[in-house]
């Protein structure tokens, strides 16, 4: 197999991933449903260098492997160590591995003590240099370092733009499930740094980013009533979003960062609410009888797709971002929940229980060609990466506690989150600047 | 009775109704059927040796009194949050006792089976509380007296994953917040 063939599959993926079933690709030669599609062979030895080079190369390694589109190499198969950057590898050893792509790095501290970073992707069958990157940071973001070479590699061999240099805030769950304890979370997508932002002193709920700012807005609920909060990461300010008669939940930002929607309960009747964050006015974007919630912008920041079940039964509707002309859009067998729009506008996510089982899917905006990714006793809450291409949720067995999971927007690469305590409502950064 | 003795009984029925109380709130166990379901409340500290005996009923008006003998939990059918006519009598007596008790504030807790999303269950339970509301507000107990929310499906009082578990777990769970003996 060489290197070309297989960056063209990979690229397939995504198109045929893309692609509306039934829609004829004839020029595909992967057939993703059967699931058959085989990771790219990639190896990455440890940075030369000062200090970290072999985590470094560790952290790229498992960003890639997790994506599922690539296969990292045995570091003990491999035919050359530290590789000098500035001269061309074995492409004949790396071949004779079986390697189709190689990734190589050296690690200098320059004067001021930043970390200056190197690094190289090669094409080994072809013998060419795909790509040839500098990063400088402070030495502590060496990580951060290690998750923007996954994503210029990822971009550069798949054709898509990269997520890992992104973060997930969550919350994450402990104690017995008729007292749990809930806090929000904050931690890298590979799941290091974890980082508490509350003390779970009081139930909270749903966390998402803003688009545009290190921003998240969540809900909190308490004995005393239920709030809805902005939260700076940077700076840990809060502030609460007013005082509301019932309840009050489900905030989202809209993709400009300006404005939050939101559902305020009123005498058991639940609508959907958007409030100007600069001038705080309000307005209220739904008034029917029934439960109306879980909003979520396009994002081009025209409509926002929502939950009812003023026909009877939980479907997703979409609307204008004004609340006019509300129209059902989710037509399948069973109950959908919690759409959320697609960084690109190409998706609506949901969650859908039918019967017994709960499964997160995508459909066009329009409800056509949904696809059911997953399925099991409760599977909630998707969020996407900012490529659009990866969702999280979280996923709960009978009796026992919330695990995040990933899957493609394919479903064939499902798998835990790199986090490995009990956590629910994901929501994936942007990527970070 | 002298005073102290009279004192010592009173300790020790707030011991009783205490201690009830703790039991109560860690392994709550209504049925999903009508009426209360919870026995009398344990006997409080005994001297020693023979001793006329104690009476450890809830004093009237108490937070025990309206669990025990009243019942503070109703239940709901899967995805509906009309009262159902199991729940009527028990809502009946809540809003008597109520009404016994004018000084009583209570929060209605709206709660909801693990069937369903988050954010829904908010709402559905918020539904299910307003009902309960407007129940003993039909009875004569006034609005001003009652406070709701709710928990969606973060509370569950079964913690177990099946029917009997679900239909414990959709319910209005009246609780005294304020003004109870």
């Amino acid at each position: 197999m060489t290197l070309r063939p297989v960056l063209a599959a990979l690229c397939a993926i995504f198109l045929a991933g893309a692609a509306l079933p039934g829609v004829a690709r004839a020029d595909i030669e992967i057939d993703v449903n059967q699931g058959e599609v085989r990771p790219l062979p990639i190896a990455i030895p440890a940075f030369s260098g000062a200090g970290r080079g072999a985590e470094m190369a560790s952290v790229i390694a498992g960003n890639l492997e997790r994506s599922g589109l690539f296969a990292p190499i045995d570091a003990a198969a491999f035919p050359e160590r530290n590789l000098d950057i500035g001269i061309q590898p074995d492409y004949a050893g790396w071949n004779s591995i079986n390697a189709q792509a190689l990734v190589n790095g050296a690690i200098t501290v320059e004067a001021d003590g930043k970390l200056r970073v190197d690094f190289r992707l090669w094409d080994v069958f072809s013998g060419e240099q795909l790509l040839g990157l500098q990063f400088t940071s402070t030495s502590e973001n060496w990580r951060r370092v290690a998750h923007k070479i996954s994503d210029a590699v990822y971009e550069r061999l798949t054709g898509e733009k990269g997520y890992f240099d992104t973060r997930v805030v969550f919350v994450a769950e402990s104690g017995p499930r008729g007292a749990r304890v809930k806090r929000l979370m904050i931690m890298d997508q590979d799941g290091a740094n974890p980082s508490s932002l509350t003390d779970g002193s009081y139930v909270v709920m749903t966390p998402r980013f803003s688009s545009t700012s290190q921003e998240i807005t969540y809900m909190a609920l308490r004995p005393t009533g239920s709030s809805i909060y902005l939260f700076n990461i940077e700076t840990a300010r809060q502030e609460t979003l007013g005082r509301f008669p019932g309840m009050v939940f489900a905030p989202r930002f809209s993709p400009d960062g300006g404005r939050v929607a939101f559902s305020v309960e009123r005498g058991g009747n639940s609508d959907i609410w958007v409030m100007n964050l600069a001038t705080r006015a309000q307005a209220k974007l739904t008034s029917d009888p029934g439960i109306d919630t879980s909003p979520s912008f396009s994002p081009d920041g025209t409509r926002i797709a929502f939950n009812s079940d003023r026909g009877g039964s939980p479907q997703i509707y979409v609307m204008g971002a004004d609340g006019g002309g509300a129209r059902r859009v989710s037509y399948g067998q069973g109950r959908y929940m919690t759409p959320v729009w697609s960084p690109n506008g190409d998706f609506i996510a949901f969650t859908k229980q039918t019967g017994s089982q709960f499964h997160i899917g995508v459909m066009r905006p329009d409800g056509s060609d949904e696809r059911i990714l997953t399925s099991s006793y409760l599977d909630e809450g998707p969020t996407w990466a900012p490529n659009g291409r990866v969702l999280m949720f979280f996923r709960e067995t009978p009796g026992g506690s919330p695990r995040l999971w990933t899957v493609d927007i394919t479903g064939r690469i499902l798998r835990p989150a790199p986090y490995q305590g009990s956590g629910s409502d994901p929501a994936w950064s942007p990527l970070l600047n | 009775m002298s005073f102290d003795a009279k004192r010592a009984v009173r300790l020790a029925l707030i011991v009783a109704a205490t201690a009830s109380m703790a039991a109560c709130a860690s392994k709550p166990k209504p049925g999903p059927g009508p009426g209360p379901s919870a026995g009398p409340g344990p006997a409080g500290p005994r001297a020693p040796g023979p001793q006329a005996p104690v009476d450890t009923r809830p004093i009237p008006g108490s937070v025990q009194d309206f669990v025990i003998n009243v019942g503070d939990f109703v239940y709901f059918d899967l995805d509906r949050y009309d009262v159902r006519s199991d729940a009527m009598p028990v809502l009946d007596a809540q809003a008597a006792w109520l009404r016994q008790y004018p000084n009583v504030r209570v929060r209605i807790e709206g709660n909801c089976d693990e069937r369903g999303t988050r954010e829904y269950n908010l709402a559905l339970g918020a539904r299910r509380a307003n009902a309960v509301r407007d129940y003993l507000a039909s009875r004569g107990v006034a609005s001003s007296r009652i406070t709701t929310l709710s928990w969606g499906k973060e509370r569950p009082i079964d913690p177990g994953s099946n029917e009997d578990a679900w239909a414990r777990n959709r319910n209005g769970h009246t609780v005294i917040v304020e003004g109870a003996r």
